[in-house]
């Protein structure tokens, strides 16, 4: 059969000109505060700008009496790295758990998907009162970290059942016959086979964890995380800072996107190369 | 067989996150449950055994309303994250040709997803607001003499911010159905002379079905047990069970907001169960 570049029907143009405006709906109103963010001194919340400055980027490090922005980054950068390489390990685990049938598999599984689904606000409630009862002071990286394990670990545990369903045994089957040990196996076959996807879970979890704020609200402690800090500023702040904030978070969270996708690529690369 | 290979292995494996999912999730739910039943005063929680809590609750009218007020609003999101979710994954699905092509506009779709939800709710501010760039715009063209006033701060902002926010919870599940969808029936429903609404609605429709209830359970869920939304979005106008829960916690009056939370997990789990008849999630993986 000879392949000719067959016409696109009608509904074609329809149905893209509606992802089109999708994609707009999605990225519009970023676009806006993105914009609005190097508003000029005097310039309000909306349009029209007035003038072009750096003014609430530099406003946004100086002015300490809104919140700590510097602290409260920090802490969530933190928080959201410990979240990723315990989500990444663990997550790797249960996948390799779940691989065989044990007693009690389909209950755990059904935790995680329970862990999903409950309102956020439950699991800071429980949480938070759980704390409260036993006296234990709670803190960002005790209760805090708990509370953003129950939010990353089904979507890592989701992504290894896509990864493992997939997987072809007889890669560590040659790798046994040949000698390897289990670690071994584990170390030079199946790991690298996985990495990719480990890498998606670890970003994943990371900007699961950096822009959780409902899990956070009472299992934070004293000191806030970026988010909570974030939403402390909708209520009192009526300056562009807000948006120069909004910027800043966004661009920081598509570099660890970018990071991502380039560790992605380069394992790619190595392999193809190797 | 050493270790890793026995059931043994499985149990070493699994308990790193059994143990998170017990400490922190079920024994906190539990916690909640016990706290329902205790008493309060302004200052702390009191160790009881009452049902003044749930009496209250279920008693009063207000409940009812917010009770109402958040299922308007799941329902709501649920029809346009449905409608929209379904319509993008279709196009993705069946009539972006080369895989390439799929892979980016399907990635265009997900990288809002990984930033801040909170910013991006605010980011509707300067375009919905007063002043802002919609009102400005029909004002401009002489659409409108005043500005629209329900833009912001109504069930419409929050609605509207909901949609913008978990479309996507649509969209991939959909789209990952679609894509195992095998193309020779779609091919022999062409060749038996089935138009594209009839292969759409006797093939794509029913055999999407799993990523439909998936998508519903995520954007259903989230929305009923959501607080920040409605609270910025609605600037405090209206009220949803999220909220009422978010309220009494910062009246410090644990042991309602635990019954309120009790009713509401019952509600979810109530939800989740009927649609989770319509599909095996396990399976889908």
């Amino acid at each position: 059969m000879v392949r000719t570049r067959e016409k696109r029907p009608t509904a074609f143009y329809i149905l893209a000109a509606f992802f089109a405006l999708f994609v707009l709906f999605l990225y519009g109103p970023m676009l806006t505060i993105f914009i609005l963010s190097f508003q000029g001194e005097n310039g309000g919340l909306t349009f029209p700008m007035n003038g072009f400055s750096f003014h609430w980027f530099v406003n946004l490090f100086q002015q300490q009496a809104v919140g700590d922005f510097g602290g409260s980054f920090l802490r969530s950068l933190k928080l959201g790295a410990i979240v990723m390489v315990v989500t990444v390990v663990v997550s790797f685990m249960a996948g390799l758990a779940f691989r065989r049938r044990f007693r009690g598999d389909t209950f755990v599984f059904y935790l995680a998907i329970a862990s999903l689904i409950v309102p956020s606000i439950l699991i800071s409630l429980g949480i938070g009162l759980l704390f409260n009862i036993f006296q234990i002071q709670p803190h960002w990286y005790s209760s805090g970290l708990g509370a953003h394990l129950t939010w990353t670990f089904p979507f890592g545990l989701l992504i290894m059942f896509a990864v493992f369903n997939r997987f072809d045994p007889s890669f560590e089957e040659a790798a046994r016959d040949l000698g390897a040990s289990n670690w071994q196996t584990i170390r030079h076959v199946v790991l690298p086979m996985v990495a990719p996807s480990l890498i998606g879970v670890a970003m994943f979890s990371f900007t699961l964890s950096y822009d959780e704020f409902a899990r956070t609200l009472m299992t934070a402690g004293s000191l806030n995380t970026l988010p909570l800090e974030i939403y402390g500023m909708t209520t009192n702040v009526t300056t562009p800072v807000l948006y120069a904030l909004g910027t800043l978070t966004t661009v920081f969270s598509f570099v660890i996107i970018g990071l991502a996708f380039g560790a992605v690529l380069l394992l790619r690369r190595r392999k193809a190369i190797g | 067989m050493s270790a890793p290979n026995s059931k043994r292995g499985s149990y070493f494996l699994i308990t790193p996150m059994a143990l998170v999912f017990a400490i922190f999730l079920v024994i906190p739910l539990l916690t909640i449950v016990v706290v329902s039943f205790w008493d309060y005063d302004e200052y702390r929680i009191l160790p009881d055994f009452i049902f003044e809590n749930y009496s209250y609750l279920l008693g009063s009218s207000v409940t009812w309303q917010i009770y109402l007020n958040t299922f308007k609003y799941a329902a709501l999101t649920w029809a346009f994250t449905l409608g929209i979710g379904f319509t993008v994954a279709y196009f993705l699905a069946f009539h972006v040709r080369s895989l390439t092509w799929q892979i980016i506009l399907f990635m265009v779709c997900t990288i809002p997803f990984w930033t801040s939800n909170i910013i991006r709710m605010i980011s509707w501010i300067p375009f919905l607001g007063r002043n802002g760039l919609l009102n400005q715009a029909l004002m401009g063209t002489g659409i409108i003499h005043e500005p629209l006033e329900f833009l912001l701060f109504s069930d419409f902002a929050v609605v509207l911010a909901d949609v913008h926010l978990y479309t996507l919870f649509m969209v991939v599940p959909i789209f990952n159905s679609m894509m195992r969808i095998d193309r020779s029936l779609i091919e022999a429903a062409r060749d038996n002379g089935a138009s594209g609404w009839a292969t759409l609605r006797h093939i794509i429709v029913p055999l999407s079905k799993p990523g439909i209830a998936i998508g519903s359970i995520f954007v259903i869920t989230v929305v009923m047990g959501d607080f920040i939304t409605v609270r910025l979005m609605s600037g405090g106008q209206s009220a949803s069970v999220g909220l009422q829960i978010s309220n009494e916690i910062g009246l410090l009056q644990y042991p309602a907001a635990a019954a309120s939370a009790v009713v509401l997990l019952i509600t979810v789990l109530l939800i989740v169960t009927a649609l989770l008849r319509l599909v095996d999630i396990r399976k889908e993986l």
